[in-house]
């Protein structure tokens, strides 16, 4: 992996912020977008940007064929075994609301949903709201000091009332990578189904959702160095028939009239409406960048930069790192004694590094620490060792400061 | 001092560092500084919603003007607080009501603060200005 090629992809990661060069370590928040996706973008706006589905025109036609197409890359990037399974949303959040919207359907008084205690609030809120809509309960998979989950406790918690699992792939506030195969196997034992936030996971992990059998699986084009505001929902096409749609509106109907509309075939039957077209577009090319690069030697680079700034990062007095997973990815959330989070964070900004603090939208996990909220350092294929380099002097800097 | 004066000094004494992280440095001393609000006042009731951090402010009326006491459990938080106690602190609280907050704008501290923390010292003042109308009221 040539690193200085890698970052000329990129024009952001050459800008200045402070009066000091960027150093980009919020890669869990949104990836950065390498001119390759840039162009395809601008591509779209300049050459064919068009309505999709129902032109009789030239235009309408191209785009069509480009959306269609990214369909089928994203497709074949997660194995999924049809096309139509991939449902085009505009993020993760999107995505899963739309399951637990429809997923009342399947759920009566009593019945229970299984969630890990590493979630994110997207992926909290939308299940207790279905819960109190549904009288469903919410059943939580502990976590251990390591930010583990308590895998023992997730098998006692399955029961023949259990109707959904949801946990996500990889932690956003610790990084830890959870046993997914497993937690969808047990899930299926007892005839549950399984939905997995693939968010953070996908810019690490490619995913195959034929291996992993899972029934839904969720992802946002912006963590894997496409734009915002695009994602998908996969899901098993059973599933998907069964499911109710989402939202009413043009492109989802196959017939309507005033007594009764049909809903058009899947995957339309959950795009109503005009989707975000060049996102979805953008969204494939940026797999495609990944992909040419290569997810093997992405992760074996990004264990390199883990260890190098986990080393580093410790010798620091009073530091201590939360989430020490055996298996996690390039994630760092830590603290230092004594130290509010958004003080460190505010000083390195000053010097130009970008980090996350605060609860990073997982406030059950930092009331398990009994912290207010963590640094987080998250790091991408693109950044450097010089660059955690600079990252463990400003936390220096910053706490010779502060204390 | 009159508010106004005071906040004069302040621009001026912002103006003579050469970047924010002389001006951070220097908050952080404001920080510590911090008059203190008592542990017994450190409850939700007095806790500014809208910060990152968590802050708490206290008023009370000597004679005809309001002093506050304030804490953070973030030090650069504290400094903005500090600042803030430094204009509005031992004023009559019409003066507090009236007073224009430009010398925020001016400092440039706005602009050099994260968003959630730009909200965060808004709410402040709101608050200060609260206390302030809480006050009058009960002085007439």
């Amino acid at each position: 992996m040539n690193i200085t090629a890698i970052r000329k992809d990129f024009p952001i990661l050459h800008r200045e912020v402070n009066g000091k060069p960027l150093v980009y370590f919020d890669n869990a928040a949104t990836s950065q977008t390498p001119q390759q996706v840039i162009d395809v973008i601008v591509d779209y706006y300049q050459n064919y940007n068009a309505n999709i589905h129902r032109g009789v025109h030239a235009l309408s036609q191209e785009a069509t064929d480009k959306y269609e197409q990214a369909r089928v890359t994203i497709q074949k990037h997660f194995n999924i075994a049809k096309s139509h399974e991939v449902i085009f949303t505009s993020g993760t959040t999107h995505s899963i609301n739309m399951v637990a919207n429809g997923f009342g359907a399947f759920l009566s008084v009593g019945d229970e949903i299984v969630v890990s205690a590493l979630e994110h609030h997207s992926n909290i809120v939308p299940w207790q709201m279905l819960c109190e809509r549904t009288g469903a309960i919410l059943k939580v998979i502990p976590m251990n000091l390591e930010g583990e989950l308590v895998m023992e406790t997730y098998k006692e918690l399955l029961t023949n009332k259990t109707k959904l699992v949801f946990c996500n792939h990889v932690s956003n506030a610790l990084g830890t990578v959870n046993p997914v195969e497993t937690i969808i196997q047990e899930a299926h034992k007892v005839g549950a189904a399984v939905l997995i936030d693939g968010a953070q996971a996908a810019p690490h992990i490619k995913a195959d959702m034929q291996a992993l059998d899972v029934d839904f699986y969720t992802v946002s084009a912006h963590k894997v160095c496409g734009p915002t505001g695009a994602g998908m929902l996969y899901g098993k096409e059973e599933w998907l028939k069964k499911l109710p749609p989402y939202q009413g509106g043009g492109e989802m109907i196959a017939e309507v009239t005033f007594e009764k509309t049909t809903y058009a075939d899947l995957p339309h039957k959950f795009e109503a409406g005009t989707p975000n077209i060049c996102g979805g577009i953008a969204f494939a090319a940026a797999l495609d960048y990944m992909n040419v690069i290569g997810f093997k030697d992405i992760a074996t680079y990004e264990e390199e930069l883990l260890e190098y700034a986990t080393e580093k990062l410790l010798t620091i007095d009073g530091l201590k790192i939360y989430g020490t997973a055996t298996n996690k990815t390039a994630v760092i959330s830590f603290n230092i004694e004594g130290l509010h989070p958004y003080d460190i964070g505010s000083i390195l900004d000053k010097l130009g590094i970008a980090v996350r603090t605060g609860h990073h939208c997982a406030q059950p996990i930092m009331e398990f620490f009994n912290i207010p909220g963590t640094v987080r350092a998250s790091f991408s294929f693109y950044n450097t060792k010089e660059e955690i380099d600079a990252l463990v002097m400003g936390v220096e800097r910053a706490r010779n400061m502060l204390l | 001092m009159t508010i106004e004066k005071i906040q004069e000094e302040i621009i001026d004494e912002f103006s003579m560092f050469e970047d924010w992280m002389q001006r951070y440095e220097y908050m952080i001393d404001l920080g510590k500084s911090l008059p203190l609000i008592e542990e017994e006042y450190k409850t939700d009731d007095h806790i500014i919603k809208g910060c990152q951090s968590k802050v708490w402010v206290h008023a009370k009326l000597q004679e005809d003007k309001l002093v506050f006491t304030a804490d953070s459990d973030a030090i650069i938080t504290k400094g903005i607080i500090a600042i803030l106690i430094r204009v509005f602190s031992n004023q009559k609280p019409q003066d507090i009501i009236d007073a224009n907050t430009n010398f925020i704008d001016e400092i440039g501290l706005k602009e050099h603060l994260s968003p959630t923390r730009a909200n965060g010292l808004v709410s402040m003042i709101k608050q200060i200005k609260l206390y302030a109308v809480a006050y009058q009221t009960q002085l007439k």
